[in-house]
């Protein structure tokens, strides 16, 4: 593959610059009723809006073209580390828009929706049977929410005990994603970071070193953000345990160990599942998420309410009677259509494929980091789990660009980008995560063009530097974004000088 | 990379010039690269003491944020203002304007256990 020319697409202009006084969407029937004067009714209405005034020929140009120049799984290949962009099959969409599920009010007496209930029932069930844990609740709306919510049982368990007062503090990896430590904090605890071997594991020594009875509770990421197996976890847990403090699993990297291996077996007392990654329901666009919490016996008095309940006859209730819950973490029961969706990714497999998706998300990225180790060597040298995290610090030592540079070039090249930067740990990382639904043609088109940018890096490096060129925008200024933000529309100047 | 020879480092690259009692803090010029532009700059209140080793304040850039440590314990008696509007001093001027804390040591002694400038070199090559 060889980047794409220039497109000739103009930069769409704003919905606002379309409009033009007195032209509508809508057509209205000659009135039978006498006419009122707008303005008489209703008084001013908000000049200072200025709502864009278009037809809905323009209303739909406008978003059909806006669409063609978005970037989509549905449209390329999308290898963005930590984030399992899969493919969500449609059929999921097919059973989220059944109007049985579709159009169910949230207010509805449960006796008048045992179907949903069900289905509640049974992604639980499900869930349960992959992770190993006794309990699992739907509520959380995002992974960092599923996050807080382990966090508020793991209080809620040592305030029960009495133990509340004393442990105050949270142990986080230094590879770990940003919202462990500011979940933690957001719950009132202080934070203490655990370092990273050079191995890849966590640090062993200095893990024995940080524990004491002051630690509520280890946050680890397994498979960690490094894209590696925790080798001792069994070892992690015991010793965490016996210190007094509990073990959360951030469950961002479960598409690398569903079907595979449970969590629960590992020692953790609770973990969070996005089903935003590793069970196909929307990502992109802020999805809504679903932070989907799993727990052991022990936590689960403290359960967020009400709790989707089989009953022993099978059939299922929403019980509210906790009186030890932390209470709601969410209003109704977590985001509905996404369960469904889930639910559908879930039957799909089955439990006999379900190892399939690790497997193969493995696999593949194994495979890209074979191929690519001579231009990009991995930061940790053993075999990786679902994405592998690439150093470019070699290109940087010997031309000044950077992973930055690389990423943006790779757009020319018709893909999305991997994370830059990110774990922390790591120089110039680019973390690389192609999942399960990839052929071997398109990680093989990836790798070629990786290679052939890290070529271009000696050979011809402004084409680097001067990358993206062939989209309808070049290199953003991310500085001026953050510091200058404005999304703000406001009419032309013009508009000013008439007024 | 520049790394001035009257200046004491830490390896979380922090630099410290030594004035009489008080130490002037900043991030070196490598931090700063490795940082890219940096966006906003989080600074304790004066007064505040602090301890070698804890983070007092942090640095983001549009990359990543960072904590930044300090070098030695002290009472913190002036922080740079001029980097609430101007956080970019820390890019063009790391060893100068874009300085972040003054810090006054409990122990003007324990500025002599951090790294020379020949030390930190050693650690970014």
């Amino acid at each position: 593959m060889t980047p794409g020319r220039r497109k000739t697409v103009p930069v769409p202009r704003l919905i606002f610059e379309k409009s033009r006084e007195g032209r509508m969407g809508c057509n209205a029937p000659v009135a039978d009723t006498p006419e009122v004067d707008l303005k008489a009714a209703m008084g001013s209405l908000r000049a200072e809006l200025h709502l864009p005034e278009v037809g809905e020929l323009e209303v739909v140009r406008h978003f059909t073209n806006l669409s063609h120049v978005n970037y989509g799984i549905d449209t390329g290949f999308y290898p963005l580390g930590s984030c399992s962009m899969k493919y969500n099959p449609r059929v999921n969409e097919r059973t989220a828009s059944h109007p049985g599920f579709a159009r169910l009010h949230p207010m509805q007496p449960p006796a008048t929706i045992p179907g949903a209930l069900e289905i509640l029932a049974g992604v639980q069930d499900m869930l349960c049977a992959i992770t190993g844990f006794d309990h699992i609740t739907l509520q959380p709306l995002a992974g960092a929410h599923g996050e807080m919510a382990c966090l508020m049982l793991i209080k809620a368990y040592h305030d029960s005990r009495g133990e509340g007062g004393k442990r105050k503090v949270v142990l986080v990896p230094d590879s770990a994603h940003g919202t462990n430590p500011a979940s933690a904090a957001r719950c009132g605890y202080s934070v203490r970071s655990v370092p990273t071997d050079p191995d890849g594991n966590t640090d062993l020594a200095a893990l024995r070193e940080a524990l004491d009875d002051t630690v509520a509770a280890l946050m680890l990421t397994n498979p960690s953000t490094l894209g590696l197996f925790e080798a001792n976890i069994v070892e992690v847990c015991r010793m965490v345990h016996e210190a007094g403090g509990q073990v959360f699993c951030d469950g961002a990297n479960m598409n690398a160990m569903v079907g595979m291996t449970r969590p629960a077996d590992h020692g953790f007392d609770c973990m969070h599942l996005n089903l935003h990654k590793t069970f196909s329901t929307p990502h992109g666009g802020g999805g809504p998420g679903c932070g989907a919490i799993g727990l052991q016996k022990h936590l689960e008095a403290f359960v967020p309410t009400p709790v989707v309940r089989r009953r022993a006859d099978g059939s299922v209730e929403l019980d509210a009677h906790r009186p030890l819950s932390i209470g709601r973490v969410s209003a109704y029961y977590g985001q509905f259509l996404m369960e469904v969706r889930a639910y559908t990714y879930l039957r799909a497999f089955g439990r006999e494929k379900m190892a399939d998706i690790a497997r193969h998300a493995v696999l593949n990225a194994n495979y890209v980091m074979e191929r690519l180790r001579a231009v990009l060597p991995p930061a940790y040298d053993r075999p990786c789990m679902h994405e592998c995290v690439l150093t470019a610090e070699p290109i940087k030592k010997e031309t000044g660009l950077r992973a930055l540079d690389i990423s943006k070039r790779l757009i020319d090249y018709g893909f999305h980008p991997p994370t830059n930067y990110f774990p922390l740990i790591v120089h110039e990382a680019i973390m690389i995560e192609p999942t399960e639904t990839e052929t071997k043609e398109t990680l093989d088109a990836f790798c070629d063009a990786m290679i052939a940018i890290c070529a271009e890096a000696r050979s011809n490096p402004e084409l680097l530097r001067n990358a993206p060129t062939t989209q309808i925008v070049g290199r953003l200024d991310e500085t001026a974004a953050v510091k200058n933000l404005d999304v703000r529309w406001r009419p032309p100047a013009r508009h000013a000088v008439e007024a | 990379m520049n790394v001035p020879h009257d200046l004491k480092y830490t390896k979380t690259h922090e630099w410290v010039r030594l004035d009489g009692d008080t130490a002037t803090v900043g991030i070196t010029d490598y931090a700063q690269s490795e940082l890219g532009d940096i966006v906003y700059v989080e600074l304790p209140t004066p007064g505040r003491a602090v301890r070698e080793g804890d983070s007092f304040g942090s640095v983001e850039s549009v990359k990543t944020v960072s904590d930044v440590y300090a070098p030695v314990s002290g009472e913190v008696v002036d922080v740079n203002g001029a980097l609430g509007a101007q956080s970019e001093l820390l890019n063009t001027d790391p060893y100068g304007k874009g300085y972040l804390v003054k810090i006054r040591l409990s122990d003007p002694a324990a500025v002599s256990a951090l790294l020379d400038s020949a030390a930190y070199a050693a650690l970014l090559a």
